[in-house]
């Protein structure tokens, strides 16, 4: 059997990832990919992480068997992985924890980082707290308007949050800034991008240190139910969560690895955020080549998603390559269909989820339809919806 | 010989340094860049660099992402960069033109039709910020069969072991970034610069030029003190940023003479 193993020495996955910097960037890069080497497979450093990942995010995370959602679907059983019910309400920490433990390892001080939804800015500033690093979170205005509630707490852990008024006010921006900072002050910051894209080596060691998602879930799958699932459901922005919990699995045959971005107002409309579900063209932005939405002259397009966290026009280099090898499906899921699955988790189940995890829940209820009762779909509850009260109220014309 | 060889071979037996300023294609609006152009090799400027406009210029700071902006509201891309070229060229075959910019927009062309519409057009250097070495192997061989130099950029944190790779891959002339940062930042280090510019001299046989830091006439003059060509990117912008339609061209002028006046002192 092949084993698969990606990427390679300058991050490529096939012709996706690599490094596309600013020489100014390079030495940086550098020097974060030979200390990430020398600690990857660190046995101290693995230990202090795990440690961190039981006592302070609470792992492992349970997997729950979604039993009334399943009948009331009538297919395939619903299970999820639930990252929601981890310190800070996200996947995004278990990564923040890994890069800071490095960032404290390299001698840096300082801290930055870029934010969508709040949740990675929130999971930045949570460790940055715990560890006593300084921390700068770079915000696109249009995002700290939609997650006010997630900017109030980064301010509460100590975090400086600044709104970045460039372009389209989003996270992209965010990015572009971030790395503004970082080449300006490469000396003493470490630069925790929460994402499985940018420059080699983040899109490897973001989906490293995801991977206890995956390796957890197959531990947890065996001990409930003996066998692995049939499919595994995660939505993508980026798609930190969505490698996370594939990556262990790539190599395991028949569990179909799928991935979710956000179809917005609906693919054909050209208002969303879905660059492999859309066949958007490769090009080069944010360190890697990828799928990216852009326009004839190669510029990158406004994407459009009610969910901050999704709202982003490239993909992580290794899905684009999944999805080339066609080892994981991506497909789309519109802002109402998202809603209404977040209303019916909330109701069936008693669990709010994040209006990005409820792509997933609404692509796997789609799927469960067309699968008999006996099979079992895995869908990675990546965070729980509390910051999306307010978006959630706004649609329905409600004032908190 | 290409242009740009042979314009520093000239400034050389002149004892000249070149003056090398940058402008953003489009801006402030598309129907100034060619007429710009003009005005500062009128008042100086011995080779161009023009900027291809990107949403998303992450190596630059907040002056030139402004003029990709500006630019950009007039739908400036890539192809309308080229054009321009091609109408400068009509009345200009001698001013070397770089364009700066970024990978995405290139490959969006498409690397055959960029650097076949690049030499049609009289394009002759390309600085791709984005395009390190290791990753812009075929580009560059593209560019080379075009006759086009390859511009890269020299950081101050570049070990010598990539000077050394750079400089194998570089034609035309090696951009040394004068400071850490984006581009608009502030206070240069002329010593360092001195000895960052020494080192590399040492390695190469091609011009160095300097940038990322050169605000005023003093900095310009300190810089051609010790490079071969002394890049204005910034404040080259601000002050097209700053003019309205009556002074932009006088306004552009004014610093041109200012910078050449300072730059040929040195």
């Amino acid at each position: 059997m092949q084993v698969y193993d990606m990427p390679d020495a300058r991050g490529h996955f096939g012709q996706f990832g690599g490094v596309f910097v600013a020489e100014t960037l390079v030495e940086a890069l550098e020097e974060l990919r030979l200390m990430y080497e020398k600690y990857r497979h660190d046995p101290e450093f693995l230990a202090e992480f795990a440690y961190d990942l039981k006592h302070f995010v609470g792992r492992p995370s349970p997997i729950y068997h979604a039993k009334r959602l399943s009948d009331k679907i009538g297919g395939a059983q619903i299970y999820l992985k639930r990252e929601d019910l981890n310190h800070t309400g996200a996947h995004k920490v278990n990564n923040t924890i890994g890069q800071a433990l490095l960032a404290k390892r390299m001698g840096k001080p300082r801290v930055i980082a870029e934010t969508g939804a709040g949740q990675h800015g929130v999971a930045t500033a949570t460790i940055a707290a715990r560890l006593g690093l300084e921390c700068v979170v770079y915000m696109g205005a249009e995002d700290v308007k939609r997650q006010a509630p997630n900017v109030f707490r980064m301010k509460l852990l100590g975090a400086t949050v600044v709104p970045v008024e460039s372009g389209s006010k989003t996270l992209k921006d965010a990015l572009n800034e971030a790395m503004r900072d970082w080449v300006t002050n490469i000396s003493d910051t470490f630069y925790i991008i929460g994402t499985v894209a940018g420059p080699h080596p983040y899109p490897m060691m973001v989906r490293d240190f995801q991977s206890v998602i995956g390796i957890e879930a197959k531990d947890q799958m065996i001990e409930m139910l003996g066998r692995q699932p049939d499919a595994i459901v995660a939505c993508v922005g980026g798609g930190s969560n969505a490698m996370g919990i594939f990556y262990p699995y790539i190599d395991v045959p028949n569990v179909r690895l799928i991935g979710v971005e956000a179809a917005g107002h609906g693919l054909e409309t050209g208002m969303h955020a879905a660059p492999l579900t859309a066949n958007s063209p490769v090009g080069v932005l944010h360190g890697n080549r990828t799928y990216l939405m852009q326009d004839a002259d190669g510029n990158i397009i406004e994407t459009h998603s009610v969910s901050a966290g999704l709202d982003y026009p490239g993909v992580g280099p290794e899905h684009a390559w999944l999805k080339d090898i066609k080892r994981a499906e991506y497909v789309a899921i519109t802002d109402d269909e998202a809603m209404a699955a977040f209303h019916q988790l909330c109701r069936t189940e008693g669990i709010i989820p994040a209006l990005e995890s409820s792509h997933a829940l609404a692509y796997a209820e789609k799927l469960a339809k067309t699968m008999p009762k006996d099979q079992v779909i895995l869908v990675n509850l990546s965070g729980r919806g509390d910051k999306d009260i307010n978006t959630v109220a706004k649609l329905a014309n409600i004032t908190l | 010989m290409s242009r740009i060889q042979s314009t520093f071979d000239t400034l050389k037996s002149q004892h000249k340094k070149a003056l090398v300023p940058y402008i953003t294609a489009g801006d402030p609006h598309p129907k100034w860049t060619v007429e710009l152009m003009h005005t500062l090799v009128k008042h100086g400027a011995d080779m161009i660099e023009l900027g291809v406009p990107f949403s998303d210029p992450m190596a630059d700071g907040p002056v030139i992402q402004r003029a990709s902006e500006r630019a950009l509201v007039h739908k400036m891309g890539l192809r309308k960069v080229l054009e321009m070229v091609g109408e400068f060229r009509k009345t200009d075959a001698h001013t070397p033109i770089v364009l700066m910019g970024y990978a995405n927009p290139i490959e969006a062309m498409g690397i055959a039709q960029f650097t076949q519409l690049s030499k049609q057009m009289g394009v002759d250097g390309v600085l791709t910020v984005d395009y390190p070495p290791e990753e812009c192997g075929a580009f560059n061989q593209a560019l080379s069969a075009a006759g086009i130099d390859s511009i890269f950029l020299l950081s101050p944190t570049t070990e010598p072991a990539r000077t050394d790779l750079i400089a194998q891959q570089a034609t035309g002339f090696l951009y040394y970034v004068s400071l850490k940062g984006v581009t608009g930042a502030a206070n240069l280090d002329i010593e360092e610069v001195k000895k960052r510019v020494a080192e590399i001299k040492t390695k190469t046989h091609l011009p160095i030029g300097v940038g990322f830091g050169v605000k005023d006439a003093a900095t310009a003059k300190s810089v051609a003190a010790i490079a071969d060509a002394v890049v204005v990117g910034s404040r080259m912008v601000l002050t097209i940023e700053a003019s309205n339609e009556d002074n932009l061209i006088e306004n552009v002028s004014k610093l041109m003479q200012e910078l050449r006046t300072a730059i040929d002192a040195s």
